[in-house]
């Protein structure tokens, strides 16, 4: 009686065992694909990587030279991104959390910015297209590129700031609101500096994703070739992900250009990876230093 | 007085504000209606939709896109099954399992995970796993439907596994105490009381990644192949939605038929995710978790 006890109690750890193990190498694979991934872009980019490589323009039909145009062509976009999407983003966020009261409009609020999360990336180049490129008549230019890429990232910054605002504790507004200042200055003055490190941080993150995002540019922004520089907001540029597709696929000789390619892919992944990572440490270090 | 029409003019300028999305929303709808819809006057809603043939620059043109909606859901179909268990396990490792220290890298882990633009994902698909495959089984080429479920589940991996994570922290501690204090295990705990707890998270999860995957566009135009046909094994090209517009855009003439077939495309693509998200919306509203926490 005792031993068969005795066994289906084992029985019970074994199992337990199992799944702890298969558990603990489902992690180690997701683990190892990042490693791996890592390890071998930064091995095969590394030897590419040079002070011209970063600050030359490309020559021989792109397969000499070096990635410039690119480069801040992607911090232009970027900038246009985060201009738009930040300030969209963080404002909805605030009447989202501070002034909405529950019902139908704020679900349907709610609704649409999930919705809208959701939306390919593809579908959101087509928008831009249709809409900024051909409709407003934008013209293919960093403009449009940059309104697609930040309603792009517009979802994300709401959710993170929707976040930052509800980790701000009660009592601060209470306590302010008891002296008798207005809802919006309190919202100004007291919940949105306890609130901007954390709206920041979780924004950084929907910002290296419209640093990196490629179908959401081709249609709207992205020049397969210029050596010259934009100088208005209604020039093309060229942007490092479309770099990388069109020398890989479409390059002049695609065997022969390898070298840039891995070179642009670790330009692009270390300033993408970047920004995220210097997110992703300040959060941590902020959460250590948590005064509430 | 005049504080309170400031406060209230200020509340409706910020519902403006609140609303963007919802209108930016309509604009998507509107534009691709727009540049799309006009296709429908020549070819005719069904034979778009169940066409077998995609063939848009032959004479005369034929825009069928079954192929490339099947296309479409074989890759989203494969790279949730590969997707689906890593995520939700390292869900439960993150949530459940790992210490302290071990739980903070993995999540940053993830997230960095998340951050890899899909055009480097792409890239490798093609240059080290197609080349692979391509060698390994002795296939015609690598760039094929395995090759581009593995590396999209790579990109829906991250998804599934933090919103199953914040799925698994919502359960209550008194269910699982209570759990404990029967003496069950913290397998059983896990599997019997955690997991059916957080079912509707989970389920989220699932369907936000698949959504992630069906219009996940730049793994597909590199690493699927590019053959707008019906499928007959895993190592064949397809030709998804996605991969379909971001390659022939570029070539289509302005508001000739192939644009317009390749907007009406992201019409379909649009109502599909829309489709998907609207369920995740649904079962998260629908079945909240029960306990003191919910989502």
């Amino acid at each position: 009686m005792i031993e068969t006890k005795i066994r289906a109690m084992k029985w019970r750890y074994f199992r337990q065992h199992a799944f702890f193990g298969i558990v603990r190498l489902s992690a180690l694979i997701i683990a190892a694909a990042l490693g791996g991934l890592l390890f071998y872009i930064i091995v095969n980019g590394i030897g590419a990587i040079s002070w011209d490589f970063i600050t030359k323009p490309p020559t021989d039909s792109m397969t000499k030279g070096g990635i410039m145009p690119a480069i801040v062509g992607t911090i232009y976009l970027t900038v246009g991104a985060i201009a738009i999407g930040l300030p969209l983003g963080v404002v909805s966020a605030i009447y989202l959390t501070e002034y909405a009261r529950q019902g139908r409009i704020i679900r349907i609020i709610k609704i649409g910015i999930n919705c809208l999360a959701g939306v390919p990336s593809v579908v959101f180049g087509l928008f831009g297209l249709g809409f900024f490129v051909v409709f407003l008549k934008f013209g293919s230019s960093i403009l449009a590129g940059s309104l697609t890429l930040g309603f792009l990232i517009m979802p994300t910054i709401i959710g993170a700031a929707e976040e930052a605002l509800k980790a701000v504790p009660q009592t601060f507004r209470e306590a302010s609101l008891a002296l008798g200042v207005s809802k919006w200055q309190t919202t100004l003055r007291i919940v949105l500096p306890a609130a901007l490190p954390g709206i920041l941080t979780g924004s950084i993150l929907g910002i290296g994703r419209a640093a990196g995002e490629t179908a959401p540019i081709m249609f709207t922004a992205a020049a397969y070739f210029t050596t010259k520089l934009p100088g208005s907001l209604f020039d093309e540029v060229m942007a490092l992900p479309y770099h990388i597709y069109v020398l890989a696929t479409a390059g002049t000789n695609i065997e022969q250009t390898r070298p840039l390619q891995y070179g642009t892919v670790l330009v692009l992944v270390a300033l993408v990876l970047g920004i995220d990572l210097i997110a992703i440490v300040i959060r941590s270090y902020m959460r250590k230093q948590k005064r509430w | 007085m005049t504080r309170r029409i400031k406060e209230n003019i200020i509340k409706y300028v910020l519902f403006l504000f609140a609303l963007v999305s919802v209108l930016v929303l309509a604009l998507i709808v509107f534009s691709l209606f727009r540049e799309g819809l006009p296709i429908f006057q020549k070819v005719s809603l069904r034979d778009f939709l169940l066409g077998m043939e995609w063939y848009p620059t032959s004479e005369p043109p034929l825009f069928g896109i079954f192929p490339l909606i099947v296309g479409s859901f074989i890759v989203t179909f494969f790279s949730t099954l590969i997707a689906v268990p890593l995520g939700v396990l390292s869900a439960i490792y993150i949530a459940e399992i790992a210490p302290g220290s071990i739980k903070e890298i993995l999540k940053s882990l993830i997230e960095l995970l998340a951050g890899i633009p899909s055009v480097v994902l792409g890239f490798f698909g093609m240059i080290v796993v197609a080349p692979w495959l391509q060698e390994t089984f002795d296939l015609p080429t690598g760039l094929n439907i395995i090759n581009a479920s593995v590396i999209l589940a790579i990109m829906a991996i991250p998804t599934i596994s933090s919103i199953s994570e914040d799925a698994l922290y919502a359960v209550s501690r008194e269910f699982k105490e209570a759990s404990y204090a029967l003496g069950a295990t913290k397998f059983e705990t896990i599997t019997r009381v955690i997991m059916p707890s957080a079912l509707s998270g989970i389920s989220t999860a699932v369907i936000l990644g698949m959504s992630r995957a069906i219009g996940e566009t730049m793994v597909v135009l590199m690493v699927a192949g590019g053959a707008a046909a019906i499928p007959e094994s895993l190592f064949d090209s397809v030709r998804p939605m996605p991969a379909s517009i971001a390659a022939e855009m570029g070539e289509a003439p302005y508001r000739g038929l192939h644009y317009q077939a390749l907007f009406a495309t992201g019409i379909v693509l649009f109502v599909l995710t829309l489709i998907f998200n609207l369920i995740a919306d649904y079962v998260s509203h629908k079945f909240r978790q029960s306990g003191s926490a919910t989502l």
